[in-house]
């Protein structure tokens, strides 16, 4: 079957009063971003309160749908015939062959549901179901009318043209992207991290991302690594601006004055600060982490309130409840897994004390950080100073 | 400045040979296996670079096959030869230190054909022990496989004696040498010494990547291991890799170009560089000391600092190396090689090697060597603990 078009079903956004033509842009720009490596030539226009995805001459069916499948705020995907009104016998005609085309089996049920957008077409919806059903009846005698709970609803949609289509290809559902403002990501090369900034962009945010770097300890290899699960990300949340941040300095500083139990913990405060530092001068209204509680001795309770004792903007932590299994199921999903999983060392694992503390003492670890005093702030400022930016999409 | 010690994972290519290659890409770009013209053209740089290779390695043209690279050859000679021949017996002998490409190859014959495969243990030295090999030998063997220079440590292997025990138990018993870090450093004479089949690779020798040499012994009995057009005998189907062949069988050439004056250079710079090294202390350089090891490997433990951040701290300062063996350092798994040869469990995980060229020069060494000396005790001062 040839299909020359997709009808984008949206759900939450059709119940947004008065901006609803902000969602619906949004939504519109993010599937041109989607498409434009899709081979093929499309058009994205909105119509009488729907969005449609006209396509151009040859394109790649399979990569369209699944392009279409990473676009927050869909919520079904309608796969379309159309032809020119050339009377009620031709239509017939087109929809019979149709329903032949895409359901070889006969054996069982469908209901026609026809809306009648362009008031001056001759019959009125209650005629076009009728006598297209009857017509679809007389071609295949195996095929029944259920009007209840059909196995197939072939909708006819009457406009300038005739829309046909009955298959709904599910979406991933949330928000399009940019219509809830943008975020910072700390992105490590692990699993949760990219996990996370998917399941905030879901929800309409756009995603900036920091990672930190601490060469020799971790290589350029690992590097890339984050580069490239920014990418995968990417896929779904748009754009990201990466800022790699060189942390070693910090990192070393920390090691030489600071109780090694307590390293981590004192680590991961700084580098909330300066996440919050990047996120503050480039319009981000929060922090996104991926750590989930009691995963690792960073992420208990008291190790969390510790972290988030520094930070001033609101911390999303979406997996917070979520078990590792869990996260690696969605991390599969959207496949970020396999390059989380490739063995580089990240710059938290580097110095990581045999026994860190588990249920740090904010006030100790406040107190640890004032043998920091004398070059700490130089050196955050070197960091933020010497940050590399990479645009990935 | 850039400095390249990592000639032992791959090299620089010869300007001539790129050249070379070049020139056969775009021009002499025909089938070998074409009748007309074009193709003879392209097939007289086949015939030359067998020509090369029979002269520098004394056996004749006709058991020369060309691979795409030291692994295709390693896995056509063990896996050619132990289908070939396995109605004789099942048995395969080599060595614990082999190349992943040798030791890959004899588990997948253990696992999914049935053989039985001796690894023989080798010395503190990185040789192996040539009693255990006799031990080894028995009624069922058909086929020995031992390296010429183990690529992790330079350890050169005793093979005109292993080949002397092997032959005088049995002499249809074949012998492979994977002579991958060999070939280009030591004159090798495969037939003289009883060799029947031997591995060459072109990017180590400054030739190009994807390319590759097996000699074959005209009475060893081999099956293909990839099916097609039956090009060269049938033993290695697909069309030749013309520019490849071309550009190995060049690089051969070159190499053993004044070739004692680039090995006295290399021995002298290796000899210079571990004086260099043995200033730092808590380091050990594995395996033997002498020139009884190969010309352009070293190998050092720095103790106290994990192999992967000095490599790059150098990396920083423009200094390539490896750490372990460069094929197998992608994955963390720590060198068996170093295992092999009892190293201590402070040097394993911190092991660098360092590999020259008969590029590489006295002040490309002095650099490294200060850097070194700079490095080295900064990144002992941050350990884990």
């Amino acid at each position: 079957m040839k299909f020359q078009a997709f009808l984008i079903k949206y759900g939450e956004i059709g119940l947004k009063g008065k901006n609803r033509y902000l969602f619906e842009d949004a939504l519109m720009n993010q599937i041109r971003f989607a498409l434009k490596d899709v081979e093929g030539t499309f058009r994205v226009h909105k119509s009488q309160a729907r969005i449609y995805v006209e396509c151009e001459g040859y394109y790649d069916y399979d990569e369209t749908v699944e392009a279409l499948k990473r676009v927050f705020g869909i919520v079904g995907i309608c796969p379309v015939v159309y032809v020119e009104d050339e009377g009620f016998d031709k239509l017939k005609e087109v929809v019979v062959d149709y329903m032949d085309k895409m359901y070889p089996d006969k054996n069982t049920t469908f209901k026609v549901e026809a809306r009648r957008g362009k008031k001056s077409y001759p019959k009125n919806s209650m005629e076009i179901n009728c006598d297209l059903g009857e017509a679809i009846l007389d071609a295949f005698p195996e095929i029944r009318v259920d009007v209840h709970k059909p196995e197939i609803l072939l909708n006819i949609e009457v406009r300038d043209l005739i829309y046909i289509y009955s298959e709904i290809i599910p979406g991933p559902g949330g928000m399009p992207v940019g219509t809830n403002g943008k975020a910072m990501l700390l992105l490590s090369g692990g699993i949760d991290s990219p996990v996370a900034g998917y399941m905030i962009a879901k929800r309409g945010v756009q995603l900036e991302a920091t990672y930190f770097h601490a060469p020799p300890y971790t290589s350029e290899r690992a590097k890339q690594k984050v580069v490239d699960l920014a990418q995968l990300v990417s896929k779904y949340s748009g754009p990201i601006k990466l800022n790699v941040v060189n942390f070693t300095d910090i990192q070393l500083y920390i090691y030489e004055k600071c109780p090694h139990e307590e390293l981590t913990i004192i680590m991961r405060r700084y580098m909330m600060k300066i996440a919050e530092h990047f996120a503050k001068t480039s319009g981000c209204l929060g922090l996104i982490t991926g750590e989930s509680i009691g995963q690792v001795a960073s992420q208990t309770m008291q190790s969390l309130a510790a972290t988030n004792d520094v930070c001033t903007m609101p911390v999303y932590r979406p997996l917070i409840g979520f078990d590792k299994q869990e996260i690696v199921e969605i991390a599969e999903k959207i496949d970020t897994f396999e390059t989380s999983i490739l063995p580089f060392e990240d710059c938290c694992t580097i110095f990581v004390a045999k026994h860190p503390v588990t249920k740090p003492n904010i006030n100790i670890i406040r107190r640890s950080e004032e043998n920091l005093k004398e070059k700490i702030d130089e050196l955050m400022e070197e960091a933020i100073r010497s940050v590399e930016t990479i645009l990935v999409k | 400045m850039e400095v390249y010690l990592d000639n032992s994972a791959t090299t620089r290519c010869y300007d001539s040979v790129r050249e070379l290659v070049g020139r056969v890409m775009c021009e002499d770009y025909g089938n070998p296996s074409s009748m007309h013209k074009k193709g003879m053209d392209a097939e007289k740089y086949v015939k030359k670079a067998k020509e090369d290779f029979a002269k520098l390695l004394k056996v004749q043209e006709k058991e020369i096959f060309f691979t795409s690279g030291g692994t295709e050859s390693d896995n056509l000679a063990l896996i050619g030869c132990a289908r070939a021949n396995k109605r004789v017996g099942k048995h395969l002998i080599t060595s614990s230190i082999e190349h992943p490409a040798i030791l890959n190859t004899m588990q997948y014959l253990e696992q999914e054909e049935g053989f039985r495969v001796t690894y023989l243990p080798v010395d503190s030295y990185g040789c192996i022990q040539l009693d255990a090999l006799k031990r080894a030998l028995c009624e069922e063997t058909i086929l020995v496989s031992i390296m010429y220079v183990n690529n992790e440590i330079g350890s050169v292997q005793p093979i005109e004696e292993a080949v002397r025990i092997v032959k005088n138990y049995n002499r249809n018993i074949l012998f492979h040498v994977d002579a991958v870090q060999g070939f280009g450093k030591y004159r090798i004479y495969p037939k003289r010494i009883g060799v029947d089949l031997l591995s060459i690779s072109g990017h180590k020798i400054h030739g190009p990547k994807g390319s590759g040499v097996l000699y074959v012994n005209e009475k060893v009995k081999i099956k293909p291991i990839v099916f097609g057009g039956e090009q060269q005998k049938n033993i290695r189907s697909g069309t030749e890799n013309v520019p490849g062949i071309a550009g190995i069988g060049l690089a051969a050439r070159e190499i053993y170009t004044n070739f004692d004056e680039k090995i006295t250079h290399m021995r002298a710079l290796k000899n210079y560089f571990m004086d260099g090294i043995r200033k730092i202390e808590k380091t050990k350089i594995h395996g033997c000391e002498d020139d009884a090891s190969a010309p352009h490997i070293v190998s050092v433990g720095f103790a106290g600092i994990r192999g992967e951040v000095l490599l790059h701290a150098l990396e920083d300062k423009g200094i390539y190396v490896s750490s372990g063996s460069a094929c197998a350092s992608n994955h963390p798994a720590i060198s068996g090689v170093l295992r092999g040869i009892g190293v201590g469990p402070e040097y394993l995980d911190a092991t660098l090697r360092f590999s020259l060229s008969e590029f590489t020069t006295k002040e490309e060494i002095d650099y490294t060597l200060q850097t070194l000396y700079n490095c080295v005790p900064m990144l002992r001062k941050y350990t884990r603990h």
